[in-house]
């Protein structure tokens, strides 16, 4: 009794923190999402929501950019986990690639703000080599790039971390087998590393369903996603239900992706 | 009549300061059944990565057919491999393990289910291609690993220790069942295994292998009743192992005394080693044995009882009798002429033939 009193002690701090950050909060915003703006039950936020073309517009914009900056990261991440596993001293650079992420977020906007503005770094190389001044900042490339340039990390390491598990013996055999370089991509490398793709775009894709600040800082506001709705709902016009149902509907797609994106259970044999 | 299909030239391999390979040379006729045997880390699996094309040696020339392929990439080599660890695919069932060779080279759908399925009866899993990997024992999925190589009827198949998992009467049958089909297919087979008696019961060929050397290549029977060295003789079968001095051609000295041999062309007086097998000494009465010993301890071995003794200059002897002896009896030992094989010290495998020759010759 006493030893699983101990053991049981142990999940108390992890418990609270589940209850008071992650449980309480999802309760708090869902029943939020029932009241309108004078404190009334009502189930008119969904209604606005699901009847209004601007919010079917902004979830669809921030599906499609998310998406984007999925297919972007995914694209760079993948071949550049797949060398740096055959790198030499690759702890070191993977080190290299994660630094990075250890500088706040709104540090590397405005270090991006700086080098797409108008006299920022592209536009004066631009000039040397005799091109006018483009407009960067505040379009989607620019959006697309930044972010993107955020998420890599989070990319590459669970692709890195799951070609390094990858069993070297399972390409030579493909390879024995008579597998040209490609068909044993296709056919056992992908494979063996899709859940960590998986993780990968688990963890960029969700974070950038709800992205709001470079949307307004890089994207000057061009973009506007679920994320830019809640922060006006909760800051601005201070309508917290409708803030809370469109956080809701975050948190059901979120839930989608997780589900599309989860490990499912080993089909059983086919009889 | 059979030409040689793959060759090794000089080949060796390190990896920094560590030699793996020493100059091997090694040459595989079409058709044969070739063993390389040799204890754990002795470079076995090394020769096969360097002919199967996962790595590369570091000087020396690997040849097939004549040409050399040391820079020929592993999925354009003429050779299928069954790996010392499956190296199974874990996302693939059995059948689409089996089959991935055949869909590689896009054979038609039948002749594909056609053929996995022979594959698979001949390694005695028939109706197991539904299952996931995960789900065989370790034995099972090393015939699934045998099934996937030899579904392809390859020119040369290399086989690292592929029946190292199974129980004594499956791994029976599937040496049987793996000779038949190099027989049948004509097949080159490489295989590797430490165990001494599969090597002897299934080759044409063997290379006994030691700390990355050759250390002797031939027949079993070669092997067998005329090791080159100490090494040779005691992985190969059980040995009895005495230091002794060659008197002169045909007679040798040990244990205090001088005996009659087969062996010749070496210096007068010259040290050497001689080789006794169990299974070619008799027990006798003290007067009538050549050797005395003293029977310490003895095991029943089922076909026979192995019996170790000692002489007086404590010298140990391993006797192998149909009869039991009784403990702590002295008895004598006898023996033939030609059950005395003299080895020199160091010699080279080239020196060994030559010298056969010399007098085998007469
Ligand atoms: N990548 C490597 N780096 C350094 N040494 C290696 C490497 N691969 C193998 N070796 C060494 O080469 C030697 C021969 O290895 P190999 O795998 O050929 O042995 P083996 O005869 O197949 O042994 P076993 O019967 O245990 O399979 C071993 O001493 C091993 O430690
Ligand atoms: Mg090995």
């Amino acid at each position: 009794m006493k030893k699983n009193g101990t053991s049981m002690a142990f999940y108390v701090p992890y418990g609270l923190w589940l209850a008071l950050f992650v449980i309480a909060p999802v309760i708090l915003i869902i029943y939020q999402s029932f009241f309108d703006i004078n404190g009334h039950l009502t189930l008119a936020n969904y209604q606005t929501y699901f009847s209004s073309g601007t919010y079917i517009l902004m979830t669809f914009n921030s599906v499609w950019y998310a998406f984007l900056i999925t297919v972007v990261t995914l694209l760079i991440s993948y071949p550049t986990a797949y060398l740096l596993h055959y790198t030499k001293h690759k702890q070191l650079w993977l080190l290299l690639i994660i630094l990075p992420t250890w500088i706040n977020l709104l540090l590397k906007a405005y270090a991006f703000i700086g080098i797409f503005s108008q006299n920022g770094g592209i536009n004066t190389f631009l000039g040397m080599l005799g091109i006018a001044p483009k407009q960067f900042l505040f379009t989607d490339f620019s959006f697309i790039f930044v972010a993107s340039y955020i998420e890599i990390p989070f990319m590459i390491l669970p692709i890195f971390n799951g070609i390094e598990e990858l069993n070297e013996s399972f390409v030579n055999a493909s390879r024995d087998l008579g597998a040209k370089w490609w068909q044993t991509f296709t056919k056992v490398i992908w494979p063996l590393t899709i859940s960590g793709v998986k993780s990968g775009v688990q963890a960029v894709f969700i974070p950038s369903l709800s992205l709001f600040m470079l949307t307004r800082l890089i994207g000057g506001n061009r973009v506007i996603t679920l994320g830019t709705a809640i922060e006006e709902h909760f800051l601005v016009t201070m309508n917290w239900g409708m803030g809370s149902t469109i956080g809701v509907v975050l948190i059901v797609a979120m839930v989608i992706i997780m589900f599309l994106t989860g490990e499912r259970k080993k089909r059983g044999r086919r009889a | 009549m059979s030409h040689t299909i793959i060759e090794l030239q000089h080949v060796s391999k390190r990896y920094g300061d560590t030699v793996v390979l020493k100059d091997i040379n090694i040459e595989i006729e079409q058709g044969k059944f070739y063993t390389l045997l040799g204890p754990s880390g002795s470079g076995k699996t090394t020769i096969l990565r360097a002919i199967a094309g996962f790595l590369e040696v570091s000087e020396g020339d690997v040849l097939f057919d004549g040409q050399r392929i040391n820079d020929v990439p592993a999925n354009e080599r003429k050779v299928n491999t069954v790996f010392q660890d499956y190296a199974l695919f874990p996302h693939m069932n059995v059948f689409e393990n089996v089959a991935y060779g055949l869909r590689i080279q896009k054979k038609p759908k039948k002749a594909v289910a056609q053929r996995v399925e022979s594959a698979l009866k001949m390694v005695r899993l028939e109706g197991y291609g539904d299952r996931e990997i995960s789900e065989l024992s370790g034995g099972q999925q090393q015939r699934v690993a045998i099934a996937r190589a030899i579904v392809l009827e390859p020119a040369v198949l290399l086989l690292d220790e592929p029946l190292s998992a199974l129980d004594a009467k499956l791994r029976k049958d599937m040496q049987y069942e793996l000779r038949e089909l190099q027989q049948r297919l004509g097949i080159t087979f490489l295989f590797v295994t430490h165990d001494q008696e599969e090597a002897l019961a299934l080759s044409d060929e063997i290379f006994v292998m030691n700390d990355g050397e050759v250390q002797q290549s031939g027949t079993p029977v070669d092997i067998y009743d005329e090791p080159i060295n100490h090494f040779v003789a005691d992985f190969i079968g059980e040995s009895n192992i005495v230091a002794g001095h060659m008197i002169a051609d045909y007679q040798v000295e040990f244990n205090g005394k001088t005996f009659e041999c087969a062996d010749a062309g070496m210096r007068p007086n010259e040290p050497v080693e001689v080789v006794l097998r169990p299974e070619d000494l008799d027990i006798t009465s003290t007067d009538a044995g050549k050797v005395q010993v003293k029977v310490d301890t003895q095991l029943f071995r089922g076909d026979y009882y192995e019996i170790v003794a000692y002489d007086r200059l404590n010298n140990e002897w391993l006797i192998h009798s149909t009869n039991p002896a009784v403990d702590g009896d002295t008895v004598g030992l006898t023996f033939d002429a030609e059950d005395i094989h003299v080895m020199r010290l160091n010699e080279s495998e080239e020196d060994f033939d030559a010298r056969l020759e010399s007098y085998e010759g007469e």
